[in-house]
């Protein structure tokens, strides 16, 4: 099962911005709510959201309980070459997860 | 004369009448709070975000559901006029929230190569309340748009 969902389009032509679609399936844990024996269930979310692009960062998103469950972002980029964009996510487990698309660039 | 005294409406009830019509037009303007009026909570988490300086309400904006059915997902779009060059941008979004039990949502680091300030999610609301924006330029300054979101089931009401 895919951890995350990425929309990017297929061809950008150089210079034009284009958005860049995330979801990440995560149950984005709140350390507010508590199971049914009344235990509080432990604060989980994830609390690092960044995307490379060709290694450059272009974008990043600290993210506190308030964000829904399964956190999803759109965002954009301007096309400079073509190559990968990679995404990369952190929770409270310190579990890091990553997803890379390549993207062509279009003279 | 009997009749003439039952028709007529008592004096005491048309002041009461006047006054309380008169009350009636006036409170909105006591009672309503100015759209650029923060949430006294939030004003140090703002100062914090901006590095001290207290932003101008402006440039952003905010777009939110005026009723949101459910506070456990709402849809959030926050776009900045201004140009995204190396000579301008926007370094930072923050979202805040007025009756969430974390006040801030999240924080968004853009950059010239975003090319548009614009950034879209999903939050948490518990309940009816006011959502900050806040950004913060690559010259310091700062901006905010504010928005109210009435919410019919909140999020994270449960424990509470």
């Amino acid at each position: 099962m895919a951890k995350a969902r990425i929309k990017i389009p297929k061809v950008v032509k150089r210079g034009d911005v284009f958005e860049v679609r995330l979801l990440i399936r995560h149950p984005m844990e709140t350390g507010f709510r508590y199971n049914n024996v009344g235990q509080k269930i432990p604060k989980n979310i994830v609390h690092t959201v960044l995307c490379r692009y060709n290694g450059e960062e272009v974008f990043r998103a600290e993210l506190f309980p308030g964000i829904a469950a399964n956190p999803y972002f759109s965002f954009f980029t301007t096309a400079e070459s073509s190559g990968e964009l990679e995404f990369v996510w952190t929770d409270d487990t310190e579990v890091t997860t990553s997803e890379r698309v390549a993207i062509t660039v279009s003279a | 004369m009997i009749y003439a005294r039952c028709n007529r409406l008592p004096r005491r009830h048309v002041l009461i009448g006047i006054l309380g019509s008169l009350v009636a037009l006036l409170s909105p303007f006591f009672k309503v709070r100015p759209a650029y009026a923060l949430p006294e909570k939030l004003i140090p988490l703002i100062r914090e975000a901006t590095g001290g300086i207290q932003p101008k309400a402006g440039r952003v904006k905010l777009t939110l559901p005026a009723l949101a059915e459910s506070g456990h997902s709402v849809r959030l779009k926050v776009q900045v006029d201004s140009p995204m060059t190396q000579e301008a941008y926007v370094k930072q979004i923050h979202i805040f929230s007025e009756r969430n039990p974390r006040p801030v949502i999240a924080r968004f680091s853009l950059g010239p190569r975003a090319g548009r300030a614009e950034v879209n999610t999903r939050i948490r609301l518990a309940g009816t309340q006011q959502v900050v924006a806040v950004a913060v330029m690559n010259d310091g300054a700062a901006w905010l748009a504010t928005a109210e979101v009435v919410v019919t089931a909140a999020a994270c009401v449960e424990g509470n």
